[in-house]
């Protein structure tokens, strides 16, 4: 009896070892990188070498005499915030419609256009967008690259957003009918309060997407005073190929923060579930 | 693609309007603002056109240009050729597309189905059992390498790998070695297990919190050792789970563009999975029309994983 009870506490404690020892290897995969980011901006000496913390806040002179660090961060905000209105609106509309009336073929659409999204991603379509924009002479056209990430995200939003439709009770709609508001109204007074959670999830989750695409940015505009953060960081390099490590580290910190900031209020508001639909 | 639609089967309101009384006119069972057919298709029209030119345009034009020698520049940039299936047949005997495709196979399976399905159940299952500020330490690091912005990540690891101040190096006492250079696909792998786990460890948390604890006490009292509750307890109730996170990553990764950023394709196309080789041979080489066969090679790899994976949606929303 002794014995087995023995065994039992041995097993318990290697299992509780075991699982420390994964937990620390695990924080130090996961916390190595991001060192660099968290102290090289407060370095005197900033480097790819991480060094000892000698606090100055000299680097973030250097960020602000840049000319296009600050304006790109306007250009993101610019992008990320137009597409997060038209996917809002156009994927609200569109899913309240959907959700109301039986338009003929409604469901073979949406599955068709839910099958379309994850089918026709940037990197795949990204040949017949640049041609189609380079021949249309939009190249550096900002309008031109919103409507391209809107076109990109709607399809998602608008299934998100249908589920919201759905869940609207229709007695809500019919009480403001017999008061004779009209649909436009209904819509806009009675129906968008009630779904604001969806709106504002779709509204964070473009702009989060909106805010790291690399890609279409880097393709579609050539024009240094237009780039997004995402794109302008590839040109904080000094003529050797040598990169400006004071720009790009407090740089770094300043695009990365209204993400992990949206991050946190997302996180407090809706809890983990939310981040399943935040990304991809 | 979000896998907030995994919890939304497609047909579900036709019911819910079939019961309603039903009302006289244009409005239908289910329209109680009377919005009506018109300007339900009114409303339905923007997002539809903007789905329509740069979705579905884009991946019918692919098709079309796929099959035409058109290069940016030069003679046939004017006046593109009718090539058939030239660009395809080009393709399959060029052995930078073989190798290409290879290395992305690696990718995917290495860093996406192997690396961050494995390591996210891992950290899902067994960080349950850690005291609570290790639990959301780790937790919350994970979670930071998968929001911050992919052109800061890439930075952050460069300056890990740096052949000469790198952060590796100086923790292995291996100065000069150049990871990036030496091991391109380990790099990448690696990377994109870092930068992805998040997904899986959220997605498998929320799956092991619905296998019920009387279950796993039951198996315990039954003398059944960890493995073997897995496989008899709690596999059978998350089978579901891993079928659809795997798709999914799987989708995402191929679709990645971030090993371009981290290594350029290189050295020597080491690193250049499909994305990268279509984006260097159609936007930097100009060659479009190759680079638009190769896309079509992709979409229609993209078209049977979704297909899968809405067909495991449909069976599961029934």
């Amino acid at each position: 009896m002794r014995r087995i009870l023995a065994d039992a506490l041995v097993r318990h404690a290697l299992s509780r070892i075991g699982l420390y020892l994964f937990a620390g290897l695990m924080l130090v995969f996961f916390a190595l990188p991001l060192l660099w980011l968290v102290l090289t901006p407060f370095s005197r000496t900033p480097a790819y070498q991480i060094t000892a913390p000698s606090f100055t806040l000299h680097n973030f002179r250097v960020l602000f005499d840049n000319p296009f660090a600050l304006r790109s961060i306007g250009n993101s905000l610019v992008l990320a915030g137009g597409t997060a209105v038209l996917a809002v609106v156009f994927a609200g509309t569109a899913a309240y419609a959907l959700s109301r009336v039986r338009l003929p073929g409604r469901d073979a659409l949406l599955y068709a256009i839910l099958l379309l999204s994850s089918i026709v991603t940037g990197t795949a379509a990204m040949v017949p967008i640049f041609l189609m924009l380079f021949q249309l002479n939009m190249i550096d056209n900002r309008l031109a690259l919103i409507l391209v990430l809107t076109g990109g995200l709607l399809p998602s939003a608008m299934f998100i957003l249908k589920d919201f439709m759905d869940s609207v009770p229709k007695s809500y709609e019919e009480s403001a009918r017999v008061f004779g508001a009209s649909p436009l109204q209904i819509l806009r007074h009675v129906v968008a309060p009630v779904v604001r959670p969806g709106l504002a999830t779709i509204a964070v989750w473009a702009v989060v997407q909106v805010w790291g695409n690399f890609l279409l940015p880097y393709i579609l505009l050539h024009d240094q005073a237009k780039q997004p953060a995402a794109v302008i960081m590839y040109t904080f390099y000094d003529e050797g190929g040598q990169p400006n490590f004071a720009l790009i580290s407090t740089f770094s910190l300043l695009y990365s923060v209204p993400v992990v900031v949206a991050y946190l209020i997302v996180n407090r508001r809706y809890g983990f579930r939310f981040q399943g639909g935040i990304k991809g | 693609m979000s896998a907030q639609t995994t919890s939304a089967p497609t047909d579900d309101t036709g019911a819910a309007d079939a019961s309603r009384p039903r009302r006289t006119g244009r409005t239908g069972p289910g329209d109680v603002a009377g919005l009506g057919v018109g300007r339900a298709v009114l409303f339905v029209v923007p997002a539809l056109a903007l789905i329509a030119a740069f979705l579905v345009f884009p991946a019918l034009w692919t098709l079309y240009l796929g099959v035409l020698k058109y290069d940016l520049a030069g003679s046939n940039a004017a006046a593109p050729q009718f090539v058939g299936l030239g660009n395809y047949t080009d393709a399959l005997t060029d052995p930078r597309f073989a190798n290409s495709v290879l290395l992305t196979l690696a990718f995917v399976g290495l860093s996406a189905v192997l690396g961050q399905n494995g390591l996210g159940f891992l950290l899902a299952a067994t960080l349950r059992r850690a005291v609570g500020w290790v639990r959301m330490l780790v937790n919350g690091l994970v979670l930071l390498s998968w929001i911050l912005p992919g052109t800061v990540v890439v930075f952050l690891w460069q300056a890990l790998l740096d052949r000469n101040g790198g952060t590796l190096n100086a923790l292995l006492d291996t100065p000069g070695a150049a990871w990036t250079l030496d091991h391109p696909l380990a790099t990448i792998v690696v990377f994109n297990v870092w930068r992805g786990t998040a997904f899986s460890m959220l997605l498998y948390s929320a799956a092991l919190d619905a296998v019920p604890a009387s279950h796993l006490e039951t198996a315990r009292l039954y003398g059944s050792g960890p493995l073997r509750t897995f496989r008899d307890v709690v596999l059978p109730r998350i089978r579901g789970h891993i079928l659809t996170n795997t798709l999914l990553i799987t989708l995402w990764t191929f679709n990645d563009f971030t090993p371009y950023m981290l290594t350029g394709g290189g050295p020597d196309h080491r690193s250049e999975t499909l994305p990268v080789y279509v984006y260097r041979m159609s936007i930097e080489g100009g060659q479009l029309g190759f680079g638009s066969a190769i896309s079509l090679i992709m979409l229609v790899i993209n078209l049977v994983i979704a297909l899968f994976y809405l067909r495991l949606l449909r069976r599961r929303g029934q």
